[in-house]
């Protein structure tokens, strides 16, 4: 008890100090000027971010998520295996995955989604995400290595970079070295589909939007088979809330697929590790000898 | 003034005072920290070969490459005709010419940008990449390397980051097609072919050579169009360790003057460019002549393949085209159909011998 009060005390000294420094450094458009009387909430901590010369926030660093968004962005328990089959006492781990046993178990979550948590599918795209579940191995582009897409490649468990100038804003993920050029000037419609779909970025006060369209209908959200079409329409809010943490929000709009627009929203922390740096994970090299190691002059035979 | 610096230019190959009198005459971007800004979008393409063809001098005269340029608009005109869709399929077997846009029919000319411009380097429109040796050639292998490259199927057996598309496809010798590890890296969509990516970052004189760098003081990261591939070169960093070995090696870099200069070692045992070792280390130096252009320079260096280091450069013209996604492995059905074909091709060999 003792200390929780300490922590609240500590706590509070930080969020005052900050906020004097913040008030005496530059004051914020919309904030309450300091002084008597009383002191309508705060909208936002008031935690303000280097610059870039153009003053914007800076962005730069080497960012990772740390949650079980990959595995499922809706609220989970613990199950046995990605891919399940019926058992004699309820699902078992299917043969695919089976070997891997507490390995290729997936672990809990309480879920990315704001609102009530789960994802607004219309029932035809509910029955195909259950689908998706069912086949998992089959049919999870991560399984291939193939492109994660947008929200995806954010969450990925793996770190992604984001290299930021006055001039430009690149993205570029560790994961299958997927990359994001986010345009900073809009040149209209994407004039052809693709994994990663086109990026255009402007800024709303201290937070980088992004409105990313131009998506095939091949990426998914998750390991959990939730998944959209080519209408899909995300808009990102990258926000520094720390020295080393950003919040990371996705609107997620997709006409075909779900009855409304949902979003996902949660922390990225900065890698801190002294030699933090984006290694190699060509992925595709992995995935041979299961997408083509049937078509070897002679196949790999035995365990 | 513009008239004297131009002949000394002519005079000789990259002298560094001529280069520095241009740059005090052209202004050049700069980032808040004052180096030279190398943010933008290059197309690499360029009719310079790698290596000066025989008889060639080091330098054209702005006549002659104007003819020979000349010449390629008019032989790309002659091919970028409407097909017709009603044509009937290729000739069983291939028209019997070689190359990838033989045989069954590959690319058409649509597809195709080789380049249509020789590099022009300090005014020069130059005959090769290669500037040292001084003849414009890569110096012979060691017998080391020699030896590791013996065998056209050792070719096969590892195959190498500048090798191009298939010259032959479905010809190539018994065993290329026995795995997926002996195709080139390009179809397998590892690296795209003709050390696009690098380093050393040569033109593929096929198509897709836009190269996008965007730059921060502590890092700039160089974008290859092929394989979207991004190498991150750490600016002011020490490499990793030994141990740890990267399809693109490790870049670190520095600026020396206005010119960034990058270091690339650690490179895996895979990536063997024109039959290098593992141990081999590129040194670039990226230099902005003027608003627009980039000048790239670059050394090999590899002991045990080649006797003594060598040096290339060429210009990077800046343009306007936009960059789009290049997810080759995401439509590889080339490489499930190569190494398919092969297995029906001796199934029905074998059926005819019974």
């Amino acid at each position: 008890m003792r200390s929780r009060v300490r922590d609240v005390l500590i706590a509070a000294i930080a969020a005052g100090v900050g906020a004097i420094v913040a008030a005496t450094a530059l004051p914020l458009e919309g904030q309450a000027p300091a002084g008597r009387g009383p002191v309508p909430p705060a909208p936002a901590p008031a935690y303000r971010a280097p610059r870039l010369a153009d003053n914007h926030p800076d962005l730069n660093g080497i960012w990772q998520a740390l949650n079980e968004a990959n595995y499922d962005l809706e609220a989970h328990m613990a199950r046995s295996a990605l891919q399940l089959r019926p058992g004699p006492y309820g699902p078992v781990p299917a043969a695919a995955v089976l070997a891997l046993g507490a390995v290729g178990s997936v672990p809990p979550g309480l879920g990315v989604i704001d609102g009530d948590g789960t994802i607004p599918y219309k029932p035809e795209a509910l029955k195909q995400k259950k689908e998706n579940q069912d086949k998992y191995v089959e049919r999870d582009p991560e399984v291939k290595c193939y492109l994660p897409g947008v929200p995806r490649a954010n969450y990925m468990g793996h770190p992604f970079q984001i290299l930021q100038s006055t001039k430009a804003i690149f993205m570029a993920y560790q994961y299958a070295g997927a990359t994001r050029d986010i345009l900073l000037k809009d040149p209209g419609p994407a004039p052809i589909d693709s994994w990663m779909g086109q990026s255009v970025g402007k800024w709303e006060g201290d937070t980088l939007v992004v409105d990313a369209t131009g998506f095939n209908d091949q990426s998914w959200f998750d390991r959990a088979g939730n998944f959209h079409s080519d209408k899909l329409h995300v808009v990102e809010r990258w926000t520094r809330t720390g020295s080393n943490t950003l919040n990371y929000e996705a609107t997620i709009e997709d006409p075909n697929v779900f009855t409304r627009p949902w979003k996902i929203s949660m922390p990225l922390y900065r890698r801190l590790e002294k030699n933090a740096q984006l290694m190699d994970f060509k992925c595709v090299e992995f995935v041979e000898e299961l997408m083509y190691g049937k078509f070897r002059k002679k196949p790999l035979t035995g365990e | 003034m513009k008239k004297i610096v131009a002949a000394v230019l002519f005079a000789g190959v990259a002298s560094s005072v001529a280069v520095t009198a241009q740059l005090k005459n052209t202004p050049i971007p700069r980032t808040a920290d004052g180096h030279p800004d190398l943010t933008g979008m290059y197309d690499l393409a360029t009719m310079t070969p790698m290596e000066r063809p025989a008889n060639m001098p080091a330098v054209m005269s702005d006549e002659e490459a104007a003819k020979r340029e000349r010449e390629e608009a008019a032989r790309v005109k002659a091919l970028d005709v409407q097909l017709d869709g009603n044509r009937a399929a290729p000739p069983k077997g291939g028209d019997g010419s070689v190359g990838p846009a033989g045989n069954v029919g590959g690319y058409n000319n649509f597809w195709l940008d080789r380049g249509g411009a020789y590099s022009i380097v300090d005014g020069q429109r130059r005959t090769s990449i290669l500037i040292d040796p001084p003849d414009g050639r890569v110096p012979s292998l060691t017998p080391e390397a020699r030896q590791r490259q013996a065998s056209r199927l050792a070719q096969f057996r590892a195959p190498t980051s500048d090798a191009g598309e298939s010259g032959d496809p479905g010809l190539e010798p018994a065993g290329a097609y026995d795995d997926p590890e002996r195709r080139g890296l390009a179809e397998r969509c590892l690296l795209g072919f003709g050390s696009t990516s690098g380093p050393p970052v040569l033109p593929n004189y096929f198509y897709n050579n836009l190269h996008q760098i965007v730059q921060t003081p502590t890092e700039i990261v160089i974008l290859t169009e092929m394989v979207h591939d991004a190498r991150v070169v750490r600016m002011n960093a020490k490499h990793l360790p030994p141990t740890i070995r990267k399809w693109l090696g490790d870049s670190i870099g520095w600026w020396e003057g206005d010119t960034l200069v990058v270091e690339t070692t650690n490179f895996t045992d895979k990536t063997r460019f024109r039959g290098s070792s593992p141990d081999m280390k590129i040194t670039e130096r990226f230099t902005r002549v003027d608003a627009k252009n980039l000048k790239y320079r670059f050394t090999v260096e590899d002991p045990s393949t080649w006797s003594k280091p060598w040096t290339g450069e060429y210009t990077w013209p800046g343009t306007s085209e936009r960059m789009f996604e290049y997810a080759c492995h995401e439509g590889n059905y080339a490489l499930t159909n190569i190494l398919k074909g092969a297995r029906l091709r001796e199934r029905a060999t074998t059926d005819k011998q019974q």
